[in-house]
């Protein structure tokens, strides 16, 4: 019998010992948790310093996708109209939220490092037509010192559709 | 509560010719009762569901029904290219993400002849030796909450949660991480992941001993758990079981061990077994390993070897972002790989790991295409649950709870 009680209440010095301890919850929405660097969230189509989109419109991320997320139509670039380097452009950028499984296939295989996935997690909508997200809703915003596209340029700068990149870290 | 007369099988063909087999005689007089346990029901762990024939709180007889969850993985694996259907490796078994990227691409390389160099080896160790107390930690606290030992569960959540972040750190995901591919890692580790792992191996054997003084000497659990569902380790065998559940019967045997695969021959642990074969001992052992698992993973940190991560064989694994603007052979790789795949040698392989809950298998038959042929799992999941009829005969109704609990099936696993 008096084993039994030592043993509850060694049960109980445990439990009373954590109750004195700090929280290790967070009180979400209020308190967020910071997410790590690689973290796989919601996309961005990303756009050189000088404002040009870094997407070519070569429908790779749709072709690797897993869940056949991804819509591309491409079309082409002028030199009157440019919106991004070399001979194509995306025209039509989808990307169904609710297909997607946050793999980060499409990362991986963009040569261009056009579509990155982000750190915004929360992603909700009411209906399944607002699941889709749209190019405008992912091409981020021009950076200061930065043109809208599409932009005017000089002919015969932009030939080159994959830039100089570095291996990724995070 | 309805007797086997109106009682409508929604198994089979509606009648109740194809079931007799399956109940008691008593249970076509109307003497016991038939009793459906889910498949919504918080204590199967999933959907599962449990038909049992009841004679008052004696279960007389207890019929899995299983596929609830049944996604079509396997199939849907043969309709997507190599590298795109690993994605769904990950969603078999929830709690073994890695350790099924893993098997996985063991497969593969076994197929393809793939190189991994050691570095990535000594990494797909510790992430998957992570993944198994993770694993574990998720088992004892549900195993413990239907016991009704609540704050055990809040624990072990709160010791999940580190290592979720660190697969987080590595993968980006926390639990659907695609980490581990064919021909070595998706990347190679952080910087600040050493340390995390340290941290958390530091302070984790004290949380299991906070564990323990709740439960190992704990009067309520012991009675709820000694001497139920015993299985003697013939019966084990008979029935194909694996894994801690086996060891439990006093079968010292572990894949780590008996083939060992990404270098684990290098490292030095015990297989914990024991001999009662009881849910106690189940629980003994799986605590065990947990230590034994601290082990593993600290002897690999200690020699974790520098040097790549993936392998160089461009046929099967896409090359470095940097080599893309200079290298015109890279892009047509890169473009070759991420559309058409690589199409690995006709010729089928089996290979086995040690999941958390036994040997986790994956037969693979290419035609020599870029889509596998033929993918088959074998889950431990499956192969442990078919003793919950054996087990839960003649024990009370609350048993069986623990009885479920015990074989620490994960659904996803169970019907793929
Ligand atoms: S993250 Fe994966 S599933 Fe989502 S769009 Fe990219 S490739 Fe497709
Ligand atoms: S996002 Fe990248 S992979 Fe996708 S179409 Fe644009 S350039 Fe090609």
């Amino acid at each position: 019998m008096a084993g039994i009680i030592g043993e509850i209440l060694r049960g109980l010095s445990t439990t009373l010992h954590m109750a004195a301890t700090k929280p290790v919850t967070i009180q979400y929405p209020e308190v967020k948790r910071p997410v790590r660097p690689r973290f796989k969230g919601r996309h961005h189509l990303m756009r050189y310093d000088n404002g040009m989109e870094k997407c070519i419109g070569c429908s790779l991320c749709s072709a690797a996708c897993p869940a056949d997320a991804i819509f591309v139509e491409a079309a082409e670039n002028t030199d009157e109209e440019r919106y991004s380097p070399g001979e194509r452009y995306a025209r039509v950028y989808e990307i169904n939220m609710l297909r997607c499984i946050f793999c980060g296939y499409c990362e991986d295989a963009c040569p261009t490092e056009a579509i990155v996935l982000g750190d915004n997690y929360e992603l909700s909508f009411t209906d399944r037509r607002s699941s889709i997200y749209a190019k405008e809703m992912l091409l981020v915003p021009v950076d200061e010192g930065g043109k809208p596209t599409p932009q005017k340029v000089e002919p015969g700068i932009y030939t080159r559709s994959i830039p100089v990149m570095q291996d990724p870290k995070d | 509560m309805t007797t086997m007369q109106e009682f409508e099988f929604p198994l089979m063909d509606g009648t109740l010719d194809g079931m007799t087999h399956l109940v008691s005689e008593r249970a076509i007089e109307g003497d016991t009762v038939l009793l459906n346990m889910g498949p919504q029901h918080p204590s199967t762990h999933g959907v599962l569901r449990l038909l049992l024939e009841l004679d008052g709180e004696t279960v007389i007889t207890c019929i899995p029904d299983v596929g609830f969850l049944h996604t079509g993985v396997e199939k849907n694996m043969e309709a997507k290219t190599y590298i795109k259907a690993e994605v769904m490796s990950d969603r078999l078994d929830y709690l073994n993400n890695l350790g099924n990227n893993l098997v996985y691409c063991l497969a593969i390389e076994k197929l393809t002849g793939l190189d991994v160099p050691v570095r990535a080896q000594a990494i797909r160790v510790i992430l998957v030796e992570l993944q198994r107390i993770s694993s574990h930690l998720v088992w004892l606290g549900t195993h413990a909450l239907d016991l009704a030992a609540m704050s055990v569960f809040l624990y072990c959540f709160r010791e999940r949660e580190i290592i979720l972040d660190i697969f987080e750190m590595v993968s980006g995901q926390r639990m659907m991480t695609t980490y581990i591919r064919p021909g070595g890692l998706w990347r190679d580790v952080p910087d600040e992941f050493e340390q995390a792992v340290r941290q958390f191996l530091e302070a984790f054997p004290e949380r299991i001993d906070q564990y323990e003084s709740l439960l190992t000497k704990n009067p309520l659990f012991l009675q709820r758990t000694k001497g139920l569902g015993v299985m003697t380790q013939e019966d084990a065998l008979r029935w194909g079981v694996t894994g801690p559940m086996l060891r439990a019967s006093g079968l010292a045997h572990d894949l780590r061990i008996a083939q060992p695969y990404s270098g684990y021959e290098q490292y030095d642990f015990d297989i914990p077994t024991h001999t009662d074969g009881d849910t106690y001992a189940r629980y003994v052992v799986r605590m065990e390993e947990m230590r034994q698992s601290i082990k593993i993973v600290q002897q690999a940190l200690d020699k974790l070897p520098y040097g790549p991560v993936r392998s160089n064989n461009r046929k099967y694994v896409p090359p470095p972002r940097s080599e893309l603007s200079t290298s015109m052979e890279a892009v047509i790789h890169h473009f070759k790989l991420w559309t058409e795949g690589f199409t690995p040698p006709k010729g089928s392989v089996y290979v086995g790991v040690e999941s958390p809950r036994g040997e986790l298998g994956v037969y693979l038959e290419s035609d020599g295409g870029p889509k596998p042929y033929r993918i088959h799992w074998r889950t431990p999941s499956f192969m442990n649950l078919q003793t919950l009829p054996m087990l839960a005969k003649g024990n009370l109704v609350a048993d069986l709870v623990a009885l479920i609990g015990t074989a620490d099936i994960v659904l996803g696993d169970v019907d793929r």
